[in-house]
This record gives structure tokens, C-alpha cells and sequence, in this order.
């Protein structure tokens, strides 16, 4: 059951980290709780950034210069360099490989203007961009062969010396625990927005497990108080209307009909806004009626079809209700630059790691290029390591089981999952302050000294999903104890994390906030 | 309302639902009423595939599909059942491998021009969520027929102007595929995202033509063509 590699996700990231090991020559495998076309890349709508100047002049240095500025100097600039001077080299393999791109009229890669970019860098497919990505890797990974496990859910990895083992996962079809032995780990579990629980875009499956796993095993996460809220997802079910509504000239008003902010600023910046409007008792819409019905079916299928669906309006004819939710989380594992954890052979990339390229504020499009760039990073990376070490050196695999689980459980762990959701929200949105922190820790507190009255109904050892629900809630509910702690401690505000006690950017808080073994600690 | 759902018996479900998805309904009574309720969803916004199952014997995603008073939810057709609406999709997905779904590169990459996309831009709008499966007649009788959705990816690559090798894609879909299907429209009855992949079978059948093959049904009877060109048998 030994492979070089052993991916933990089969999102964007994981599936790029594959193909970039594979064709370094290591033995690859990858593990997912879902089926690789089913993670939250399919979710992406917008675009991948990438300055081609398709659309209109832009340069490497634009797009450097912007993500710089939006990710509020928390940042690695040559990070963010590597990530903006690679784009063009992605999107072209993303093109070489298949993918659906929306095309100009003289046949080139179409582009649009997302919040915050100087210039059209966008590369989209419609409104299904993320969609078509994920499947075109997933294709190209069977045609190289390579081994994807369905349905295994992470339960730990295993560590020796500081060096990466393997790791246990649970069978979700069968209920039995499996160990695969690895001489590296790629973590591309992806980020923990599902914290919110209905208050996010995200997938049901957003629950941080590879984060946790990563922390136990000894590596660190950083800036986990920084979540990004999307401004626009759909008022009832918070499901997202991308950005490019915005950036192809849609308008957001409040109930009298007036425009209150240029709906092209960065994201933390607009979901203020319409925070603020929301206090005073506004309703908010979303206007694309004037982008005209053939616009929108060509460019924006997606929403038009959403808008329907769960909203029950038409925006070629209706106004769009909206409120920020929930998006994409900033925080997640410490890497290098070449991708690595503090653990010898633990690597991560994707929503889950921290490249230090988003900072306080990730710019739209950003998310897909980060996928392409890192994965690929942390596949070549780690397959060398793996195979420059020997099989001898190979530990004792360790032998994993589940912790009793109480069966007569007291307290609904359902019903907390949704509280907590809602108070996070409220009290750790999109603006907090110390007493809503505060408050909201004593709460997480309580409800982890009642995770021993909390369990699992269902005794079946076949698909358990009550089970698994179970485990990502713990996983959640130890996330959110280290969000609220990192959010504590920022005296200050920046980008996504506002404060209202604190509303300004503060000097000395020009570092990054890191959950280790010792506790919390900062760093430039 | 009363809904039932087809588990290892039909149970019977009272739920308060008003223009509700069905899978908020589910979740409902998973987290409310019987935490053993098993299904599998993710995006809940119809892009991810996982929520795939069957309405009153049709194909729908839980969470695109409004419930009724009165409805039966049964899990898909035609794959091994995991338990209660949760199926195995292995064996589907593995037609993509087999019928070599993936785009053989060109070096260097041709320009796809606006109305080259338009060739294959809605099958690339696929999400696997097996619907077609479930309601292929042929796949219910023939377990190694490559299916609607991997044809449906094969035709998606055979015609992009930057695959180099269609032949093959075209030669690997002559056994147990394009003329295996009756053509009957079902999976494009059922798909949640408006795919076709009986035309795009079509399509792959004239490629096919084009290519030397013809139709075995006809062979086999010995027969051939008439000279109007009309099947003779």
C-alpha cells in the first residue's frame, strides 16, 4: 500500500499535484472523501487571472502590484511574483490539455475584469470556469493512469522523526480504516468556510480536515482569521453569483434603487459596504436587467439558471437579492517556498495551505491560478523528495483506530453545527469586535467540553454519513477555536478581518498570526 | 407533507416543506428526524453531481428538484446500491478511462476559435452525476456499454480542434458503443444540464461513417445498403 506520493484531495490542487509528480516519476496516489469532479473547484465561476492583455493592455507587473495591494502587507512578494510571472504558463497548459475556454472573436483566450485588477485578466469559461478546469485535470489524470481512491475520509497522518509516514483514512462505503504508507504527503483538502454553515457559498464538504490533520501532525497554519466574504451570493440559499456580474458592469443598489459603492473594489472592501447598508435596515440587489438577456446567456448561463432556481427571479428581468456570505479562507498550513510544511515530506497546496499570496484579502481569479501554480509546485517538490529517500527508511506504519464513539448521545451535535454557524456570522463576520470574539470563544469552549455528551445515532459501519458529519464538525469546531483566538489577538483591521473597535491598519500587526504546538505566535 | 423514500424498505417521512429542494427536505430529516438517512450531496447549487437520484422513477439532482406532496425518492438505477440513495459510481466513471475520454495533445497548441467552442461547449458542461446512467435502457442490459456521459466526453474531444488523434478516440467507441445505443433519448430526457448525449452518439456515429465503419446491426443481418442508400435487409 506504499506509494512516493500520497495526495489528500482531489480537488484543482490535488489533481495538478498529481499529474506534476506522476511526470517527475513518482508513484502517485490520491485519496478523496468525495469523487475528484465533485470538490469545491467545480464551484469557481469566475475566471483564472492571467495578464495575456487579451482584452486590453495589462502586464505581469499589474497583476503583481494589484494582489499586493489587496492582500494589505501580509504578503510575500515573491510569492506573489512566482504566482502572477507563472499565470500565462498555466493558462496555456490549462489550454494545451483541453480546457473550455470562452474565446474573443479573433480566436484568442477571452478575459474579463473581476474586483480589484486594473484590466480584463480574467480567463473564464462562461460562468463555469472552475467546472471545466477540474474535469479537464480529472481526464488528463486517468489518461495518465493515475490511481484516485473514492469515499476515503482523512483521519490522521502519520509522522516519524518529523519525517511523513503515511496516513489512515476512513473507507466511508466499507467502514474500515485503511493506512497508506507515503514517503511524502500532498494536503489539498481545501479551506473551512463550512464553519458558517448556511452562511457560505461553499460546499457541505469545507470542513478543514486536512488542516487539523496537518496541526496534529506537527506543522503549523497561519492567519486563519482572515475569511473573505463574497459580496454576492443569493439572499435565501447563499448560493454564489460570481463576480463577473459585477465586472461585465453589473450594479448593486439598496431598497431605494441607489448605488452606494464601486462594485469593482476588492472584495473585503464591497462586502463592507453592503454590510454597512444592511445595519441600516437595506435590503440589497444585485442589477444585471441592463447587461441584456443575450449577454447574460452567453457569458453568465450559470447565474441566470441559479437566480431561477433558488431565488425564484429572473435576472434578465428581476433584480438579484444578495448578501455577503461566507467564501474563501485565507488562513490555512505554512508552507515554503517550495511548498513544504515544517515536516519533512509534508507538503500542501490549494484553499488549505497558506502561500502567503492572498494576505488579508485574496483578489477573484487568484484562487484557480494558485491551484495550477502550487499544485504544480508541491507535486514536482514532493515527488523528488520521495524518491531521493530510500524505502528502507520507511517507519512502522501506524495503526489507526476510531475513538469509541458515544451512541447514546445527549446533545445534538446538528443542531450546534447550525449555531454555530449563525454565530459566527454574526460575531466573527464580515465585522467583529472584541466582545463578540470574546463571547463567541466561551461559547466554542462550552460546546467542546460537551463533545463527550455529543455522537453518532447511526450504528451502521456502512456509509455513515452521520459519522462523517460528526468528524468534520470536531474538525470545525477545533478551527474555530484558533480562528477566534488569531482574530483576538489582531488588535487592528486588515482586509477581511475588520474590527470594529480597531478600524484601522495598525503597523506593528504588519505579520502573520501562526496556531503551533507552543500556541500563537507572530512573524513577519 | 408526506414523502417516502426507498430504503431497505419504504419509509414514510412527514415533513413541513414549502418550495423547498429536496435536499434541504433531506437534510431536514437527517439532522432532525433520523440521522441514519443516507445521501450523498455537496455544492447544493446543481454543478457538483452528487446529489443524483430518482423522483417518482426520474432522474433528477436533490438539490435542483422542488418537492411534492406524495413524492418517492429511490436512489439511481443501474449501479450497485451502497445504502438507501447512495450508489457506487466507480464502474460509470470508469468508461471514461475506456473509452479513452481525454484530449491527445497538439504541439503546439492550435487557436480554438469563438465558433470552434461552440462544437463542444455544452458537453463540457457535464458533472458526472450519472443521471444518464441510471436511465440508459441499453447500460440496464449491457453493463459494458461505454455509456451516455463518456461518449458524450469522447465527442467533446474528438471534436476540439486541438486533439491529434480522433481515430483512435473513434476506433475505441466501436465495441459496446455508438451503435450499441437505440438512440431512444432518455439520457437527454433526464440531464440536468441540458446535454444531449444521444445526438452527440449521432454525431460520433457519422464520424464513425466517415472513418470506414458502419453500422453492425445492419452487417449481421447480412444485409447492406440499397441503391437509394436506404437500409436493405
Amino acid at each position: 500500500m506504499i506509494s512516493d506520493v500520497l495526495i489528500i484531495g482531489a480537488g484543482g490542487a490535488g489533481l495538478v499535484a498529481a499529474l506534476h509528480a506522476h511526470k517527475t516519476g513518482a508513484k502517485v496516489r490520491v485519496i478523496t472523501k468525495e469523487y475528484p469532479t465533485r470538490s469545491q473547484t467545480c464551484m469557481a465561476q469566475g475566471g483564472i487571472n492571467a495578464s495575456l492583455g487579451n482584452a486590453g493592455e495589462d502586464s505581469v507587473e499589474s497583476h503583481i502590484q494589484n494582489t499586493l495591494k489587496s492582500a494589505h502587507k501580509i504578503a510575500n512578494e515573491e510569492a506573489i511574483r512566482l504566482l502572477c510571472g507563472e499565470a500565462k504558463e498555466a493558462v496555456e497548459w490549462l489550454d494545451s490539455i483541453g480546457v473550455c475556454f470562452s474565446r474573443t472573436e479573433d480566436a484568442k483566450i477571452a478575459q474579463r475584469t473581476l474586483g480589484g485588477a486594473s484590466a480584463p485578466r480574467a480567463c473564464y469559461a462562461q460562468d463555469y470556469t472552475g467546472l471545466k478546469i477540474l474535469h479537464t485535470l480529472y481526464d488528463r489524470c486517468l489518461s495518465e493512469g493515475i490511481e484516485i481512491l473514492s469515499e476515503r475520509y482523512l483521519l490522521d497522518i502519520f509522522t516519524d522523526k518529523e519525517s511523513v509516514t503515511g496516513a489512515s483514512v476512513l473507507n466511508i462505503r466499507s467502514g474500515e480504516i485503511e493506512n497508506y504508507g507515503a514517503n511524502s504527503i500532498i494536503i489539498a483538502t481545501g479551506g473551512y468556510s463550512r464553519i458558517y454553515d448556511k452562511h457560505t457559498t461553499n460546499s457541505s464538504a469545507t470542513s478543514g480536515d486536512g488542516i487539523i490533520s496537518a496541526l496534529k501532525a506537527g506543522a503549523r497554519v497561519s492567519d486563519m482569521e482572515f475569511v473573505q466574504f463574497h459580496p454576492t451570493a443569493l439572499k435565501n440559499s447563499s448560493i454564489l453569483i460570481s463576480e463577473s456580474a459585477r465586472g461585465a458592469g453589473g450594479h448593486l443598489l439598496n431598497s431605494k434603487g441607489e448605488r452606494f459603492v464601486d462594485e469593482l473594489l476588492p472584495r473585503d472592501k464591497v462586502a463592507r459596504a453592503i454590510h454597512n447598508e444592511m445595519q441600516k435596515g437595506e435590503d440589497i440587489f444585485l442589477d444585471i436587467r441592463h447587461l441584456g438577456e443575450e449577454f447574460i446567456d452567453k457569458e453568465l448561463p450559470q447565474e441566470r439558471k441559479l437566480a431561477k432556481l433558488y431565488e425564484n427571479i429572473d435576472p434578465v428581468f428581476d433584480l438579484i437579492p444578495i448578501k455577503p456570505v461566507a467564501h474563501y479562507t485565507m488562513g490555512g498550513i505554512e508552507v515554503d517556498s517550495k511548498s513544504c510544511t515544517i515536516i519533512k515530506g509534508l507538503y500542501a497546496a490549494g484553499e488549505c495551505a497558506n502561500h502567503r499570496v492572498h494576505g488579508a484579502n485574496r483578489l477573484g481569479g487568484n484562487s484557480l491560478l494558485e491551484l495550477i501554480v502550487f499544485g504544480k509546485q508541491a507535486g514536482e517538490n514532493s515527488a523528488s523528495y520521495a524518491l531521493d529517500i530510500s524505502e528502507s527508511s520507511h517507519a512502522e506504519r501506524g495503526n489507526k483506530t476510531i475513538e469509541a464513539l458515544n451512541n447514546k448521545p445527549e446533545v445534538d451535535f446538528y443542531k450546534i453545527r447550525e449555531e454555530l454557524g449563525d454565530i459566527f456570522y454574526k460575531s466573527v463576520g464580515i465585522s467583529r469586535d472584541k466582545q463578540s470574539l470574546e463571547s463567541t470563544l466561551e461559547k466554542v469552549q462550552e460546546y467542546i467540553s460537551l463533545i463527550p455528551k455529543m455522537g453518532v445515532n447511526d450504528d451502521s459501519k456502512i456509509y455513515n454519513t452521520n459519522l462523517i458529519e460528526f468528524l468534520e464538525f470536531k474538525n470545525m469546531l477545533e478551527l474555530s477555536k484558533y480562528i477566534l483566538i488569531s482574530a483576538i489577538a489582531r488588535n487592528e483591521s486588515r482586509g477581511a478581518h475588520y474590527r470594529a473597535d480597531f478600524p484601522n491598519e495598525d503597523e506593528k500587526f504588519e505579520m502573520h498570526t501562526i496556531i503551533c504546538r507552543d500556541g500563537v505566535i507572530y512573524e513577519n | 407533507m408526506k414523502i417516502s423514500i426507498q430504503r431497505e424498505s419504504i419509509v414514510e417521512y412527514e415533513i413541513d416543506a414549502q418550495d423547498s429542494t429536496l435536499l434541504s427536505v433531506l437534510n431536514k430529516i437527517k439532522t432532525t428526524q433520523d440521522s441514519s438517512l443516507t445521501f450523498s450531496s455537496g455544492c447544493r447549487s446543481s454543478v457538483c453531481g452528487s446529489c443524483s437520484m430518482r423522483v417518482n422513477g426520474k432522474e433528477v439532482l436533490a438539490c435542483s428538484y422542488k418537492v411534492q406532496e406524495g413524492d418517492f425518492i429511490e436512489p439511481l438505477k443501474n449501479m450497485p446500491l451502497i445504502r438507501d440513495l447512495v450508489v457506487d459510481m466507480d464502474k460509470a466513471y470508469s468508461f471514461n478511462t475506456k473509452a479513452k475520454a481525454w484530449l491527445n495533445p497538439l504541439s503546439p497548441t492550435p487557436s480554438v476559435t469563438e465558433q470552434n467552442t461552440l462544437t463542444n461547449e455544452i458537453q463540457s458542461d457535464c458533472i458526472l452525476c450519472g443521471s444518464c446512467y441510471s436511465a440508459c435502457p441499453v447500460y440496464a442490459v449491457n453493463s459494458e456499454f461505454l455509456g451516455p456521459f463518456s461518449l458524450t466526453r469522447v465527442w467533446k474531444y474528438v471534436s476540439d480542434v486541438r486533439e491529434s488523434d480522433s481515430k483512435e478516440k473513434i476506433d475505441t467507441i466501436q465495441t459496446n458503443g455508438v451503435w450499441n445505443c437505440t438512440l431512444c433519448n432518455e439520457c437527454t430526457m433526464v440531464c440536468p444540464q441540458g446535454i444531449s448525449s444521444k445526438s452527440d452518439i449521432e454525431k460520433l456515429r457519422s464520424k464513425s461513417a466517415m472513418a470506414g465503419y458502419s453500422d453492425p446491426n445492419f452487417a449481421s443481418f447480412g444485409g447492406g445498403f440499397g441503391f437509394d442508400g436506404s437500409p436493405s435487409f
